[in-house]
């Protein structure tokens, strides 16, 4: 029961975007489209999967001073990692999310479950902490990216949702997309609807 | 499980050890990932040199060769189909985009016609700016055929024949002005051949 609850813990009660509030930065610069946002998430998944292990596994060896430096050093190698795979095999989309890959290292939802829960929890546990932080991450991307790309440019994954021909509604509303969500501003008006909406729920 | 205690010695062996891990870890990733790095990047600028230009058979890339332009490099990838020069695509840049640096890789016929145009790589404005690229909309299609010797690279503003994307007059002069870029380094090297 226990380690369920770690797993799904990250995904709602403690969705690291939605409640936490945590990695700002990636999350309104990545999501401007859906799988932008999803490949950041997953890339974010991998990262904290690995480092919550790691880390739950040498923190009995490492003295109290040098914690936080030795844990960037893992974190930082789960990214190179992951920097040098995407560039080899996804290359489109690393050249899309660009220097928000290697900016992973201070992602503070990384570090954060590193020194809140890793450092003092079994490996398998961190694990599924971190696989499921990273869920919740990816899950919050993703839907933020989805939501922009819908009314910003009318796709969603790049398949075209609704017509670009303007005459199937006379409705001005969808006429023309809303570029303002694909741009920066969007980014900060759909998470916080996001946020209001997500908190209302759990609240019930 | 006993903390261990920081003293510098400990201090210094554990910082020690795990960044010795790390960076052999790294080196072996690094080692088995620069294979197929070096192949995306080969494809990347393949197929744009295949989108811009007619039918060869030579390997353009292999035969690349780079000119200094005002403030960067041009790369010449030279095509060929039987020997027979069929044009060159060359790899352009204009630093006065709306968002920064704009690469576009222009194919040229042997008599300076532009055939087509793709874009390499922009930061340019969602929704505005970014209808340079070809999936976005027709702006590059007029560039298709034309001679700059008769086909002024400047948008119509500025007294030139290219119909600048609407809202997004700084960027389209950017294009163009990459594209001139190419055309004069172009021109240059046939004179001098």
């Amino acid at each position: 029961m226990n380690r369920i609850a770690n797993l799904t813990r990250g995904i709602f009660r403690e969705n690291p975007t939605f409640v936490l509030v945590l990695g700002m930065c990636p999350t309104l610069a990545t999501t401007s489209s859906a799988i932008n946002g999803m490949g950041m998430g997953l890339a974010t998944m991998f990262v904290l999967l690995c480092s919550n292990a790691v880390i739950s596994l040498i923190a009995g060896f490492i003295p109290d001073k040098v914690r936080i430096p030795s844990y960037i050093v893992v974190i930082a190698t789960f990214v190179t990692i992951v920097d040098l795979l995407m560039q080899a095999y996804t290359q489109s989309l690393y050249e899309k999310l660009g220097i928000f890959i290697p900016l992973i290292v201070v992602n503070c939802i990384v570090l954060g479950r590193a020194e809140a829960f890793a450092n003092k929890n079994g490996v398998l546990d961190s694990a599924l902490d971190g696989l499921g932080m990273g869920i919740g991450f990816t899950l919050a991307l993703t839907i933020l990216g989805s939501i922009r790309e819908l009314l910003g440019n009318f796709t969603i994954f790049g398949l075209r949702v609704l017509p670009k021909d303007p005459s199937w509604s006379r409705a001005a509303f969808f006429h023309e997309p809303m570029l303002v969500f694909v741009l920066a501003p969007g980014a900060f008006i759909v998470l916080a609807y996001l946020i209001a909406i997500f908190n209302k729920i759990r609240k019930q | 499980m006993a903390k261990v205690e920081s003293t510098f010695k400990n201090m210094t062996l554990t910082l020690l050890i795990i960044t010795l891990i790390a960076s052999a870890g790294l080196g072996l990733v690094y080692q088995s990932t620069k294979g197929p790095i070096e192949v995306a990047q080969l494809a990347k600028v393949n197929n744009a040199i295949k989108v811009v230009l007619p039918d060869f058979d030579n390997q353009p890339y292999t035969e690349a060769y780079t000119v200094k332009a005002d403030g960067g490099d041009l790369i010449f990838y030279p095509a060929t189909k039987n020997g027979q020069k069929i044009g060159v695509a060359v790899k352009t840049f204009s630093n006065n985009g709306f968002g920064g640096k704009i690469e576009l890789m222009v194919g040229f016929l042997p008599d300076g016609t532009i055939n087509k145009i793709a874009v390499v790589s922009h930061k340019e404005t969602p929704g505005l700016g970014d209808k340079i690229e070809p999936s976005k909309s027709d702006f590059s299609v007029q560039f298709e055929g034309k001679n700059p010797a008769t086909f002024k690279l400047k948008v119509t503003k500025d007294g030139g024949n290219v119909n600048a994307i609407t809202a997004s007059t700084i960027s389209s002069r950017a294009y163009c002005d990459a594209v001139s870029r190419a055309y004069n380094a172009f021109m240059k090297g046939e004179n001098n051949e």
